[in-house]
């Protein structure tokens, strides 16, 4: 199982949480093609909490959170 | 003609109510740029670095910059810098809103205050008419109250700076807030101002700033909204959740400091986050003068009031470092801070400190049994509670009122104070940010985040994604943030602009607001300058360079759970590549040579 948090305007439209069933060789690219959000608005991706690449192979229970371009101080 | 700068200080002698209008020196004013800068040098020269911040003997300047006022884009911004109760350092505080826009539409670069009045007064400005009137009947006032009153005799179109009940009664950690809900907030600048019985400014302005180059002018600034405009963060991410949207990002990252840094990651962040305050209580955006961005926020409280919003830091401070995840009574305190005058972070954070010291033992029932209101993590009441108290210098808030350091240090229990240089550090945990610890070590007003942002590229991958674990190029980083964020304070532009802009881009509208010709290598100079200038009068007021430090918790004690899990802060590490790219002896101490290639006597 994969969980996937989705934060600011990526929650438009879509759920906070979304959990996928973990298959061998998913990745954060298949994730975000099936939520349906374009590569460009993911400026922050992390898998448990460590910056990532949408590429990287997901383990089995990961925890990925996706963040479109935001900043504040 | 002066082109960018108004060419006029207002010096007011408070002792013996009389004022004086001054030449603004050019030269001066473009070595170190205008704003934090000049106002920094000008204070160097004319205070003993050693002065009692209460005395009459220190002055407060309130200061624009060459590009407050003009059409770039958020440059509504003024710096107040005095010397700090808090710290015993510079202070150089910063504020947005309309006052610092409307000073400059007046005609002054800055306004100096030196002497004591014996009685409270506010100033009036309406350009070159200047008046030093009595304020008996607004002392104790609350800010509104104060605003509302002056707007009534002056008119709506008078901006108004003032204090409320906390910085008349000397609280260390009083905001100065303008326009009802912008506060000039960190190192007790507000009880500087009370200390010489001034309760307000209010300013009516009806000049323009004259442009070098109208043509250029138009054409820059057109283009760097655009890039504002286009950029997600700045077109983006702020203008629609505020600063509020770093809540889940920095908690997700596992650097949202719980319970006064005990933890570092919280299930609960959610509830007191940008998207639930968009959802829940926001009611419209509230920007500050000519800002596209604005990520002012404007919300509803519990009992139908609409006031200005809670920033990021301050859901932090009273949310999660309180350990409390209610967000209207953390709104309901961030107004309470904007009513009475106080800096929200620093109030926050004193709160929680009170809380460890309590659950520890070291406050006991019957110190606080008079208040009634608790000291547990977690308790809504309390953040509200005592709040008003530290505003009010009332009960056990009166303890509260010096801030944490003097707080745990009472009960011997300093190493409980997360601060730096006595100020309270804000809303990130360095032991999962190396470079943004290294700016809270260093930064020259103590404890702060906006010396130079490293959250940017650390966290937030602007300009670029740096790892945040790694020590490699921090010290340079750091160096070239706090340089570059010198220049955005000194120029009087909002430094959330920096997100989009650069450099050049910041050049480009200063050389043709002023007509000057600034290149990249020249204008971080300045920057550096003034960075130097800052951390000697620091060296001269006795703040020793081993005070470049951290709370022991974040350099012993390793995150204990979530995604940062097992870090500490690697201070030791960092510090001494950092002294040398900022070319000061291994001891902290600027080289002579160093100071000779930035011009500074
Ligand atoms: S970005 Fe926000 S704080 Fe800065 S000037 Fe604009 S509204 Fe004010």
């Amino acid at each position: 199982m994969i969980k996937v948090k989705l934060f600011a305007t990526l929650r438009e439209g879509r759920q906070k949480e979304v959990v996928f069933d973990y298959f061998d060789g998913i990745t954060g690219k298949y994730i975000i093609d099936m939520l349906d959000i374009k590569e460009d608005d993911v400026a922050i991706y992390l898998i448990n909490g460590i910056d990532g690449k949408i590429n990287d192979k997901l383990k089995d229970g990961d925890v990925v959170s996706i963040f479109p371009p935001v900043g504040g101080g | 003609m002066v082109f960018g700068y108004a060419g006029k200080i207002l010096r007011v002698d408070l002792t013996n109510r009389r004022f004086r209008v001054e030449d603004l020196n050019l030269e001066l004013a473009k070595k170190y740029i205008g704003g934090r800068g000049l106002a920094t040098k000008i204070f160097y020269d004319e205070v003993d670095p050693k002065v009692e911040p209460f005395s009459k003997e220190n002055k407060v300047i309130i200061a624009t910059g060459p590009l407050t006022g003009t059409s770039a884009p958020a440059s509504g911004r003024y710096m107040v810098v005095t010397k700090s109760p808090l710290t015993g350092t510079i202070a150089s505080s910063n504020s947005g809103g309309y006052f610092g826009a409307e000073l400059k539409l007046a005609g002054y670069d800055m306004i100096i205050l030196e002497g004591k009045s014996d009685r409270p007064v506010y100033i009036l400005i309406d350009d070159d008419k200047v008046e030093i009137k009595d304020a008996g009947n607004l002392w104790g006032k609350l800010v509104s109250e104060t605003t509302d009153f002056l707007k009534n005799i002056h008119g709506e179109k008078a901006k108004v700076l003032c204090i409320g009940p906390a910085g008349e009664r000397l609280v260390k950690i009083a905001a100065v807030i303008n326009d009802y809900d912008r506060a000039a907030g960190r190192s007790g600048i507000g009880a500087v101002i009370g200390s010489k019985n001034v309760k307000a400014i209010v300013v009516k302005g009806s000049n323009k700033v004259q442009f070098y180059d109208e043509e250029r002018v138009k054409d820059v600034v057109s283009n760097k909204i655009k890039m504002l405009r286009e950029n997600g963060i700045t077109g983006q991410g702020l203008p629609t959740y505020g600063t509020a949207v770093l809540v889940n990002i920095i908690n997700e990252n596992g650097i949202f400091p719980v319970a006064n840094f005990q933890k570092s990651y919280t299930e609960y962040a959610d509830k007191i986050s940008g998207e639930t305050m968009a959802k829940d209580i926001l009611v419209r955006k509230n920007p500050c003068y000519r800002c596209p961005i604005a990520c002012g926020r404007w919300v509803r409280l519990k009992d139908g009031r609409e006031v200005g919003g809670p920033e990021y830091e301050t859901l932090w401070a009273f949310g999660a470092d309180c350990n409390v995840y209610d967000i209207d009574a953390v709104a309901k305190a961030n107004y309470l801070c904007n009513e009475y005058g106080l800096d929200t972070i620093s109030t926050g954070a004193t709160i929680a400190a009170a809380m460890e010291l309590y659950e520890k033992g070291y406050i006991k029932d019957e110190d606080i049994k008079e208040d009634g209101l608790s000291l547990r993590f977690g308790d809504s009441d309390a953040i509200i509670g005592w709040t008003k108290k530290i505003g009010l210098r009332e009960g056990f808030g009166d303890n509260m009122a010096e801030g944490s350091y003097r707080l745990c240090q009472k009960y011997g229990a300093v190493e409980l104070s997360m601060t730096v240089k006595k100020q309270e550090l804000p809303a990130y945990d360095p032991r999962g940010v190396q470079g943004h610890g290294l700016e809270y070590a260093t930064s020259n007003r103590g404890g702060c985040h906006v010396r130079g942002y490293m959250i940017s590229p650390e966290i937030l991958g602007a300009p670029q994604k740096l790892d945040r674990f790694s020590l490699e190029g921090k010290a340079e980083w750091v160096k070239i943030f706090q340089d570059l964020t010198a220049v955005i304070d000194s120029l009087g532009l909002c430094l959330f602009t920096s997100f989009a802009l650069s450099a050049k881009d910041y050049i480009e509208l200063y050389n043709a607001v002023c007509g000057f010709d600034f290149n990249q290598e020249t204008i971080l100079e300045a920057g550096e300058r003034i960075w130097n200038l800052e951390r000697i009068f620091n060296l001269k007021a006795g703040i020793d360079p081993k005070e470049d430090k951290l709370p022991k918790r974040l350099l012993q004690e390793p995150i204990p759970e979530g995604p940062s899990k097992g870090h500490v802060h690697k201070l030791s590490d960092l510090l001494p590549k950092y002294y040398e790219v900022r070319g000061w002896d291994e001891k902290g101490y600027p080289k002579k040579e160093t100071l000779i290639k930035l011009n500074i006597e």
